[in-house]
């Protein structure tokens, strides 16, 4: 069973740099679409949504089309600097991070919506910077809504099936997360494997959930 | 009512209230989809003539053109093809799937299916022949590119095509699509003969599984592995993208068997399908995609 300890060794990594690249792009996205309105807003909008209702398929097939060595992306990526992106665990991230980044992206954008803008008046009429502002005002008074966007988009990766086995494939300890190992057991008809991974799964999503309860309890206790 | 529902977006503040609408919109357009949907199960089960028929994945384009010949000579039936990996069709018969008609690419996989059960022993025959080819990229796209992603500039590159198995373990060979093979004939063809030349522990770590003989078909046209194991009949449908290195010899030949299934709800009426492919008409498109008689 020591491959289903290497796939949630590898789900965990996936899922941890989805959610800590997401932490920069949802959050930085979040913070500038509640502050500032430019042409082709809604646009915009729509688009990084689109992940979130999109099959993961069609997205895989994006990316494929993107970052593949014969993808406008790809190709310059090969001829500059020799890189590959399909089959390799960045190529898994990459799918994970645009899964999951509406889920930040939302949350944080309502969060910041949701901070009282006097708050932030005050702090300017105080002498503070724009940055020191979102630093100290914005970004705290708005945390608990990004937590919880975070959150979900660290379970979201952790699940994500679709668009990473069209870009990262299923090599066992290098892109063989723990959905696609169980995907490949069910497949060859190797059901102990799969009952176990399954179990390891589900009780992996079940301590997110529990420490998603945890990090972030409820509104009324928080707000009292 | 009108509070509480103010209260609920305030604490989800996800959906704008303009998307509230379009979303009530939808609602009613799925109700009217899952109608659609539940009507049509019923409209399934009244459908009695319908032969479903799993097949391994190389046969899809030439089944699909075979089957508008057999409902032209079978005007009663129907048939609906269930198209991916032997191991995985299998997988699928063994926790019940109501199929009429099995065809696997190796004989591996139909002995399991005889061996559980499945399977009407007596009806089972070899419908057709194939070969195992390892193709690279159509020329032009992987001679140019330095093969290892993580030191590229330190990587000879794949200057001409392999000749034979022994080529792929040269190190321009990095990336290799190979059917997974657990679950996919081409990949336990490829391997056994990897094997059988001594060369499976030096490439297994650059083989790139694939979930069924198509995708390694396809991993190789799109350039993003420097060779792959396919069959004869893949690499002809991609002639454009992938070129054929060369014949991988096999062990025994590779012959897919056919047999109907004994659970199967038409299984009496797939032994026409069945029939209908050792025809000259069906043997004519068979052929013409490539397969050889049995």
């Amino acid at each position: 069973m020591d491959e289903a300890w290497t796939a949630l060794a590898l789900t965990l990594k996936v899922a941890g740099w989805a959610t800590a690249l997401n932490l920069v792009l949802g959050v930085g996205a979040g913070y500038a679409f509640s502050r500032w309105r430019f042409p082709g807003r809604d646009v915009l909008d729509a688009l990084l949504t689109l992940p979130m209702v999109m099959p993961p398929t069609v997205l895989g097939y994006y990316l494929l089309v993107v970052i593949g060595s014969q993808g406008v992306v790809g190709a310059w990526l090969l001829q500059n600097f020799g890189i590959r992106l399909i089959f390799t665990w960045q190529a898994a991230v990459i799918a994970a991070t645009i899964v999951a980044f509406p889920l930040v992206f939302k949350a944080a954008r309502a969060a910041f919506e949701n901070v009282d803008p006097q708050w932030e008046d005050a702090a300017r009429t105080l002498g503070l910077g724009e940055w020191g502002i979102f630093l100290r005002v914005s970004l705290p008074l708005a945390w608990r809504g990004i937590l919880a966007g975070l959150l979900l988009a660290f379970a979201r990766a952790l699940g994500e099936f679709g668009a990473t086995l069209m870009v990262a494939g299923s090599i066992a300890g290098q892109t063989q997360t723990l959905s696609i190992a169980v995907y490949e057991a069910v497949q060859a008809g190797q059901d102990d494997t799969a009952n176990f991974l399954v179990m390891v799964t589900s009780l992996v999503c079940l301590a997110v959930l529990l420490s998603a309860g945890r990090l972030v309890p409820g509104r009324v206790v928080a707000r009292g | 009512m009108w509070r509480q529902r103010t209260r609920v977006n305030a604490g989800l503040p996800m959906f704008p209230s303009r998307q509230m609408h379009s979303r009530t919109a939808l609602f009613g357009r799925l109700t009217k989809a899952v109608v659609a949907a539940g009507l049509g199960l019923l409209h399934l089960g009244v459908q009695a003539a319908d032969i479903t028929v799993s097949a391994a994945a190389s046969l899809s384009n030439a089944l699909r053109d075979i089957a508008p010949l057999f409902e032209a000579a079978h005007p009663a039936h129907k048939l609906r093809f269930n198209f991916g990996a032997s191991g995985a069709l299998l997988a699928q018969l063994t926790r019940g799937a109501p199929v009429d008609v099995f065809i696997s690419a190796d004989q591996e996989t139909m002995d399991r299916a005889q061996a559980q059960g499945l399977v009407q022993a007596a009806q089972r025959r070899n419908a057709v022949s194939n070969l195992l080819v390892v193709v690279v990229p159509a020329a032009g796209d992987s001679s140019s590119k330095p093969a290892n992603p993580s030191r590229p500039l330190a990587v000879p590159q794949p200057s001409s095509p392999p000749k034979t198995l022994n080529d792929l373990a040269q190190p321009a060979f990095a990336r290799i699509a190979i059917g997974l093979p657990a679950s996919v004939p081409a990949g336990r063809y490829a391997q056994a003969a990897l094997e059988a030349a001594g060369l499976w522990a030096a490439i297994a770590p650059k083989t790139i599984g694939a979930h069924h003989v198509r995708q390694a078909l396809d991993y190789v046209a799109r350039g993003e592995v420097d060779a792959g194991f396919v069959y004869a009949t893949d690499a002809a449908l991609m002639a454009g993208k992938v070129k054929v290195a060369f014949t991988v010899p096999t062990a025994q030949p590779i012959l897919y068997p056919v047999a109907t299934l004994a659970a199967g709800p038409q299984a009496a009426q797939g032994v026409k399908f069945v029939d209908f492919l050792f025809t000259r008409a069906a043997q004519a498109v068979l052929a013409k995609h490539g397969f050889g008689r049995p």
